[in-house]
């Protein structure tokens, strides 16, 4: 389990990662803190000719707090947000792997790998967060509602580099809460409430984060709100878990989030 | 440091007597002898080797599960920039592995394993070639270049499509895919008790295949010495001896040309305790080279590739009296036991294992069994810690709480109905089980259970308390394993001792440790018999060169077997000392004592330094008769059925109603090994084993898809549980002294792994019990508890 | 494709002369021959590799050592200065927090890490932080209660030494 070998470049700005992107081409891939990556290659399923390694960039470091926002940059590991005191963000840190995972996996890895049930993925479609994206023609900013497109597959160009996230101010009333057999594994179901937009977002159960707000009357218990998402999914048995299991997790997850959110 | 250890107690003539009793260091839970190096990084793993000039191997491995090998090229691999070299069967030519039982051919049908696979591949992942390359990423590179042609043909990858109707045959000389098929006691009249029996329980059940996981994966580092004409194979084995056998066989040398030596071993729990394939080919490849190669299996070919355990089916019945006594058992059971047979334990391991001791802890009056292993397209099979112990055990304390619900008795009161409590007792399985305490672990575990409140919890669909009763066999001498009829026979176990000038000890043992402190224990047991401190005395491990022979270390038999010899060892020196002081002395030397590093008469005391600089430098001195130097010799073998270790073990779960997910709140376990040398890491070996009880029950298997492809094949899908799942454990310690080991002790590495999955499984059961679904199969899958709970 | 790069590793200078493609824990047991770090998956979940970047505990198989240029790396071999074993791995010791020892040097710095972050952490917030890594001998009880013990004497020796300033 040796990666294939590769040629290594170091950015020291954005703008020099996305330089390198662009001269080097599709065989080129960015590496942050690499807990999704390197794992990959090696197993030899990611061979990139190029990596760009961008974890010398400082200035994609760090959290701001401003009026109403908070931008957290790409490099910012779970760990420096799991200890920001960040509300809902900062609490769902505690679901990402494991502490040495935590302290350097980034919050712009976890976007750009879209993995459908990373908790990133969940936070970012939960508050509809601002991606903020630099690439050859400048700096752009995607909506995460429009962010993933399918498994692993982003709105991301392959010259393009996320330099930042946008979240609104964390709504004191938000939670996230998952299931998986093992501790730290990824979740079987991962289910985030915001309880006065009155938004769910469940991974687990299709292809990219699912929203399913709105499908019912605000006023109802959270257990029939539960029952209502869960009911909504299109889902089908898989080796291991069938539809009707996932179903009934999404169920438990949703009402549990919802609580959790409630209590604070 | 030395201050830190107890002094021996004086050592009387009669320490032959095995007087355990009156020792100070045995019993005590002193520092370990291996902590300092390995807690500073400073200990020597087979991956920590490095020779001058070494080059490093891969394999390349099949892709398909079953397949005729059209070719193999490999001229693009040895292109590859870094490869040294690349040989495929037809290059090395080494001779196949098989592994016998003398059993006639309708009970066993002898298969050979090939090094290398040469017109046929069994199973994913079985070795084709090896690549041979300057670095460890310049041998992947070069694995990858292989252009391999296969010719698939349809795979069997399951037992019952074993054993169907015109399956396809993994091994055309094994029909039925049957390699191993014993029916065996078969008591008269077993059929007219079951027809009159007032209650017959059944239990079906299928056990998942599981991966023993030490996690240091295996290894060797071989080269070849021009000087001592020897081929020196350092690797992580359990069987250092029975490796050098087959490595010597396989490339053509004789086992005088061959030094195995094992360096620290970061675990094997029996995955490692038979000869593996890549072991010998990285040998043969670097005496070839005429270079130091080294294999370092990595994670994925360790998931994958290597020796897994324990998939297994029971069909059983068991009938009851309307008081709950057991009447008669009778049993089926099925082994996948994978695509070859190991050495030297055959694909009989498993199933022997579960037919000759299935009755476990109960006067079970009748007794029938048919025993199969069966061949499928997967990977092959090791013993694995508990050997089908944890099975057959599983099923037996199954039996107990079904019979109590139809008998609507307390499932504890049928255990106590049917428990062995006077003993000697000989089972209509024809084993004699020496005395233990499996009444007395019961209650107290039970009442264990009860002082702490968690019967007063005790709630439907939430929690659920379960119990294992079980005793485990350790110990195995020759005798015993001659009843399964191998052809290779373990059993005793050797010791060497000496005493050098400065009156330290050095003794071998044919035992070896990796993860169970042979170093300080055996040490311990030395250090009582001649009374210096333990810290004086080295034990000798591991080496062909310098141990004349051993079985190294399996079936809890270390402290046991190579224990007592070590012991009968330090007596016969003691001996020798002795003597000889009484000699210089004059006196008697049935009165001389052993204490405190010298030897006392009336007449005065000697210092073993003394005593060896007369045995040494200055042997004119020596009594007549006496030959110069001490050293001693003694060999230990287990008379008869070997030694009962036994242990009740009891646990809480809480279950999930919305998730199905499953939390261990308490676990108890009360166990029973006789002496226990070093009691600390007795607790050590239970709570280690307890935790990979509950991985099988709860969180490993092994599965692989119609295609015979393995989907566990990295640590996200197959799920080591973490110190989140394990629970802490309470042990409560028992001490039924055995009588014919030479320290009183009994075996303790494996019972932690034997009750687990019995407990927890009855444990989830009893909180379901008003859902009226019982789940028998292992892992438990928690989509099974959540639909259980969900129809309530 | 060799690569220049400069390891700080345990106080330590190193310049390598490297592929690229070679993780951080090869480059430290097999180039610097730094052989406590031990290696058990290669993909992150074991924790055999923990080392400390920083600080804080990282997976060696995750990182690429070009990487890690300039970072402060610390692995086991750090820990027992002169010879002798210090409080965390006397408690292992003590607690029987080892058996093989395989998984033991990953322990051991994943907790000298996480206790200088956290020094006030709870038996069971060190549960989850143990939780981390892989260890098939123990069942974990030994090392969390280590762990657990040797937090507790570092928190009396300083309020020790606090007391005796303040008096
Ligand atoms: C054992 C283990 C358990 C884990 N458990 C979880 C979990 O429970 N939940 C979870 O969410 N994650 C989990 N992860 C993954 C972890 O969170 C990763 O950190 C994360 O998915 C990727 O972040 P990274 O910085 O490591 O990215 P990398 O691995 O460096 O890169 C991942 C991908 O993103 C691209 N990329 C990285 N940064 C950028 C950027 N700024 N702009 C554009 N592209 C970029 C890379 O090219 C690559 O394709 C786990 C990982 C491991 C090893
Ligand atoms: S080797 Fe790095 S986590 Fe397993
Ligand atoms: S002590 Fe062996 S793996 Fe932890």
């Amino acid at each position: 389990m040796k990666p294939a070998a590769f040629e290594y470049h170091r950015a020291r700005t954005p703008a020099g990662a996305v330089g390198l992107l662009t001269e080097l081409g599709d065989d080129a891939k960015i590496i942050a803190g690499g807990q999704s990556l390197v794992a990959m290659m090696n197993f030899r399923l990611a061979r990139p000719e190029h990596l760009v390694d961008i974890t010398h960039v400082d200035s994609l470091r760090g959290i701001a707090v401003s009026e109403g926002e908070i931008r957290i940059g790409a490099l910012t590991t779970h760990r420096e947000v799991e200890k920001a005191g960040l509300g809902v963000l900062s609490a769902a840190m505690r679901w990402v792997g494991h502490l040495p995972i935590r302290t350097r996996g980034t919050v712009g890895g976890s976007i750009a790998h879209a993995d459908a049930t990373a908790e990133w993925c969940l936070l970012a479609v939960l508050f509809d967060a601002r991606i903020v994206v630099e690439g050859p023609s400048g700096v752009r900013e995607i909506r995460a509602s429009e962010f993933f497109l399918g498994p692993f597959t982003t709105a991301l160009g392959p010259d393009e580099l996320i330099t930042a996230l946008v979240f609104p101010s964390p709504p004191p009333r938000a939670a996230l809460t998952e299931y998986a057999d093992r501790r730290g594994d990824f979740a079987l179901v991962a289910a985030a409430v915001d309880l006065d937009a009155d938004r769910v977002v469940l991974g687990g159960v299709g292809a990219v984060p699912t929203l399913v707000s709105g499908k019912w009357c605000s006023g109802t218990t959270y257990r029939a709100r539960a029952a209502a998402a869960a009911g909504s999914l299109e889902l089908r048995d898989e080796p291991g878990i069938s539809a009707h299991y996932r179903r009934g997790l999404v169920r438990t997850l949703v009402e549990r989030a919802y609580e959790e959110a409630a209590n604070g | 440091m030395a201050e830190r250890f107890p002094s021996s107690e004086p050592v009387s003539g009669d320490s032959r007597q095995g007087d355990y009793r009156h020792s100070r260091v045995v019993g005590a839970s002193v520092p370990r002898r291996e902590d300092p190096r390995l807690l500073a990084g400073r200990g020597r793993f087979v991956d920590d080797i490095a020779l001058p000039g070494m080059l490093h191997a891969q394999f390349v491995r099949s892709s398909e599960a079953f397949a005729e090998i059209v070719s193999v090229d490999l001229s693009e691999v040895r292109a590859v920039p870094g490869v040294v070299a690349a040989y495929a069967a037809a290059d090395l030519d080494l001779r196949d592995i098989t592994a016998l039982l003398d059993r006639p051919a309708h009970e066993f049908v002898p298969t050979a394993m090939p090094v290398l696979a040469r017109d046929t591949v069994r199973y994913v992942g079985e070795p084709i070639a090896i690549v041979v390359a300057t670095d460890p990423y310049a041998a992947e590179d070069g694995v990858e270049a292989a252009v391999v042609e296969y010719a698939p043909r349809e795979p069997v990858v399951s037992d019952l499509g074993a054993l169907a109707e015109g399956a396809p045959l993994v091994h055309p000389e094994a029909p039925r895919n049957t390699l191993v098929d014993v029916s065996l006691f078969a008591t008269e009249g077993i059929d007219a008790l079951f027809e009159a029996a007032h209650t017959v329980v059944e239990v079906h059940t299928k056990t998942g295949r599981q991966n023993a996981l030490p996690l240091e994966t295996r290894g060797v580092v071989a080269d070849w010495d021009d000087r001592d004409e020897q081929l020196r194979v350092q690797t992580c084995t359990q069987v250092p001896h029975q490796v050098r056998t087959v490595l010597a066989a396989c490339v053509g040398l004789a086992e005088k040309q061959v030094r195995v030596t094992v360096p620290d071993m970061g675990g094997g729990f029996g995955q490692k305790c038979v000869v593996g394939r890549e072991e010998i080919v990285a040998a043969a490849a670097a005496l070839r080279l005429r270079r130091p190669v080294k294999w370092i299996e990595d994670r994925r070919d360790a998931l994958t590739a290597a020796f897994l355990a324990r998939e297994q089916r029971y069909a059983v019945r068991a009938a009851f009296s309307e008081t709950g006594e057991i009447l008669a058992l009778d049993a089926d059971v099925v082994c996948d036991m994978g695509a070859y047979s190991c050495y030297p334990f055959t694909a009989g391991i498993e199933p022997l294992m579960a037919s000759a001791e299935m009755p476990s802890v109960y006067t079970v009056p009748a007794y029938r069994v048919r025993g199969r292993a069966v061949t499928t397209n997967k990977a092959p099979t090791a013993p694995y810690r508990g050997v089908s112990r944890p099975q057959y055990v599983m099923v037996m304390e199954r039996v107990m709480e079904k019979a109590a619900r139809a008998l609507g008795l307390d499932p504890l009161e049928v255990r106590r109905r049917n428990l062995i409590t006077v003993f000697p007792y000989t089972g209509v399985n024809a084993i004699t089980y020496d005395p233990g305490s499996y009444r007395e672990s019961l209650d107290l575990c039970e009442q264990t259970l009860r002082d702490e409140g968690w019967f007063d919890r005790r709630s439907d669909g939430v929690i659920g308390i379960g119990f294992a009763c079980f005793s485990e066999r350790t110990g195995y001498g020759s005798g015993a394993f001659a009843q399964r009829r191998m052809q290779v026979v373990p059993g005793f176990d050797l010791s060497e001792i000496r005493m050098d000038l400065d009156g330290t000890v050095s003794v071998t043992t044919g035992t070896l440790s990796h993860g169970q402190s042979h170093e300080t224990t055996m040490a311990q047991i030395v250090a009582d018999r001649l009374g210096i401190p333990y810290d004086r005395v080295k034990i000798v491990q591991g080496d062909t060169d310098r141990i004349t022979y051993g079985w190294g270390s399996f079936a809890s038999r270390s402290i046991t077997i190579g224990g007592s010899a070590v012991a009968a060892a330090s007596v016969k020196l003691g001996d020798q000392l002795r003597e000889i002081a009484a000699h210089l002395l004059g006196g008697d030397p049935a009165a001389a004592v052993l204490e405190d590093g010298g030897v006392r008469l009336e007449d005065g005391r000697l210092s073993f330094p003394e005593i060896a600089d007369v045995a040494y430098l200055r042997s004119h001195l020596l009594p007549k008769g006496v030959g110069p130097g001490l050293a001693a010799t003694a060999s230990f073998d287990v008379a008869g059925d070997g030694t009962f270790s036994n242990a009740t073990h009891g646990v809480v779960v809480e279950l999930d109603p919305g998730t199905g997910g499953v939390e261990i709140l308490r676990y108890v376990c009360v166990e029973d090994c006789g002496v226990a040398i070093h009691p600390q890491v007795v607790e050590g070996q239970a709570r280690g084993g307890i935790a990979q009880g509950i991985a099988g029950a709860l969180f490993e298997v092994v599965r692989y898809d119609d295609a015979g492809q393995p989907l566990a094949p990295s640590f996200m899908e197959y799920k080591v549980p973490t110190a989140a799942e394990i629970p802490d454990v309470r042990i409560e310690h028992l001490e039924t002294p055995c009588a014919f080991t030479e320290n009183g002790a009994k075996g303790a590495g494996e019972g932690g792994t034997i009750g687990a999955p019995a407990a927890v499984l009855n444990a989830i059961n009893d909180a379901l019990r008003h859902t009226g679904v019982e789940l028998d199969d292992t892992p438990i899958p928690r989509e099974a508890i959540f639909r259980a709970l969900e129809a309530s | 494709m060799i690569q220049l790069v400069e390891l700080s590793v345990n106080g330590e200078r190193h310049d390598l002369a490297i592929e690229p493609r070679r993780t951080l824990v090869d480059v430290l047991r097999h180039d610097l021959r730094l052989t406590g770090t031990h290696v058990g998956c290669e993909h992150g979940i074991c924790g055999a590799c923990t080392v400390l970047v920083d600080g804080q505990p990282a997976r060696a198989c995750l990182l690429f050592a070009a990487q890690v240029e300039g970072a402060d790396i610390r692995t086991v071999e750090s820990l027992s200065e002169g010879g002798a074993l210090n409080d965390l791995q006397q408690c292992f010791s003590e607690h029987h927090g080892l058996q093989c020892g395989f998984c033991t040097p990953g322990m051991l710095m994943l907790a000298e890490g996480y206790l200088a972050d956290e020094p006030d952490a709870t038996k069971e917030e060190i549960r989850e932080v143990v939780a981390s890594n892989l260890c098939r001998c123990t069942g974990y009880q030994t090392i969390v209660e280590a762990i657990d013990d040797c937090a507790s004497r570092r928190r009396a020796a300083l309020q020790d030494r606090l007391d005796r300033s303040a008096s």
